[in-house]
């Protein structure tokens, strides 16, 4: 396979965010620098056979997130000012607030929580 | 922009001794893969027969590729590759005498791709057809098709009876087939994986009429199943979203459609605690949508 996607079938997170961390992990280890161009959304849709439209959805969310570019008619690519701490931070706050709303459904009080984090640090 | 309509079925009826087809609005774009999903007799091939002209509607209309049918269908089919599990090849004449065949009917027969795709389904060519497995007919009709490289291509329960190796080689083909905005496919399958993967749009199909028919991912989107605990035992609120309900003891799971965030909040509101809001695959939609579906039928005929 010309871009050696990999997914898990045991995944159970939705597709679309396979394909974004597949990408962001290019990324991160430099093998996309800033600035490289992306596959078309069609291209990399028939080449891992998956949806177009869940390839769509995985660019836009990643141009949401900054981390790619699209201009209509030019295509995308890796944007040349992308932060890849600020990324991961993101990536940590997101979990971080999961965290929170869970511990607010089950109840769980500030400083319990705050207990439970320490652990892991 | 929109891209041009692959198909576009409006409002199509049609009424057998034992089934009917209701109001059936079936329509996507060029360049997409649309996948029906439903149960055994649901009208999934009905409806496929009727986009290709085999069945005309008692009402509606139908294009196809921008050709009205059934009336219109010899410009159509030009243009469209149809696989129904019911074809027949002819039993003592070999693969190659087929494609032999349709080449000299569709001048847009490519060779090399026939070669390829031989080679792919691992099929000989010399063979004849009597000595083959429903395995190997199944990828010798799906080549004959292929091979045309129609804009449309139709398929009948493209992977019904086929292993996980040659299923996985077909769905290839299929989305390999998708290389520019000018084609199109329309599938049938049980197998729900299969739609998941690779559909753009999806349509569900019940007692002869559409439930639901959107994109791929608002359609997977829209379910969520909810796991709630019911300290209280407080009454669950009345919302039309919730699909099915499974309570045993203080534990409650609720599946929900057109799923938002304030839908746990709701909850919270009567009483339950969420522990936690998972998705679903396409798998556990359509049970729920067939469970759903089943129960206002009842309901129906109990009122």
């Amino acid at each position: 396979m010309k871009f050696g996607f990999v997914f898990s079938q045991t995944d159970t997170r939705p597709m679309y965010q396979q394909i974004m961390e597949q990408i962001t992990q290019r990324i991160a280890v430099g093998d996309w620098p800033p600035g490289t161009p992306l596959p078309s959304i069609r291209e990399l849709a028939v080449e891992t056979k998956v949806s177009i439209i869940t390839v769509k959805r995985a660019y836009l969310e990643l141009e949401r997130e900054g981390v790619i570019l699209t201009q209509q008619g030019k295509g995308s690519w890796v944007s040349e000012s992308l932060d890849l701490m600020a990324l991961q931070r993101e990536e940590l706050i997101q979990h971080l607030q999961q965290a929170g709303k869970l511990a607010k459904s089950l109840a769980i009080p500030e400083d319990e929580l705050l207990q439970m984090l320490r652990k892991y640090i | 922009m929109s891209a041009p309509l692959a198909i576009e079925c409006k409002d199509i009826s049609k009424q057998f001794p034992h089934f009917k087809l209701q109001n059936v609005n079936l329509s996507f774009e060029q360049g997409t893969v649309m996948g029906l999903v439903g149960p055994n007799g649901a009208g999934k091939s009905t409806i496929l027969r009727i986009v290709m002209g085999l069945i005309g509607p008692d009402s509606g209309s139908i294009k196809v590729l921008g050709h009205s049918m059934p009336n219109e269908q010899l410009a159509a089919k030009r243009n469209i590759g149809f696989v129904a599990e019911d074809m027949r090849l002819y039993e003592s004449e070999t693969i190659a005498f087929h494609m032999d065949f349709i080449k000299s009917i569709f001048d847009s027969w490519d060779d090399e791709y026939a070669k390829t795709l031989l080679r792919r389904f691992d099929l000989n060519k010399d063979q004849k057809v009597k000595g083959m497995s429903h395995g190997q007919r199944v990828k010798a009709t799906l080549l004959l098709a292929l091979a045309r490289r129609p804009n449309l291509l139709v398929f009948d329960e493209p992977t019904t009876g086929l292993d996980p190796a040659v299923r996985k080689e077909v769905l290839d083909e299929m989305m390999n087939s998708l290389q520019d905005e000018t084609h199109s496919i329309l599938f049938s399958s049980h197998n729900t994986l299969d739609v998941e993967q690779i559909s753009d749009y999806i349509t569900f199909i019940y007692g002869g009429r559409i439930i639901e028919s959107r994109n791929k991912e608002d359609f997977m989107d829209g379910w969520r199943r909810l796991r709630l605990t019911n300290m209280n035992n407080c009454q669950l609120p009345d919302l039309s979203n919730i699909k099915d309900v499974q309570q045993s003891g203080r534990l409650c799971s609720v599946t929900v459609n057109n799923y938002d965030d304030s839908i746990p909040e709701q909850f919270t509101h009567a009483g339950l605690q969420t522990s936690s809001v998972e998705r679903l695959t396409l798998e556990e939609i359509f049970l729920a949508n067939v469970q759903s579906a089943k129960a206002n039928e009842y309901k129906g005929a109990t009122l």
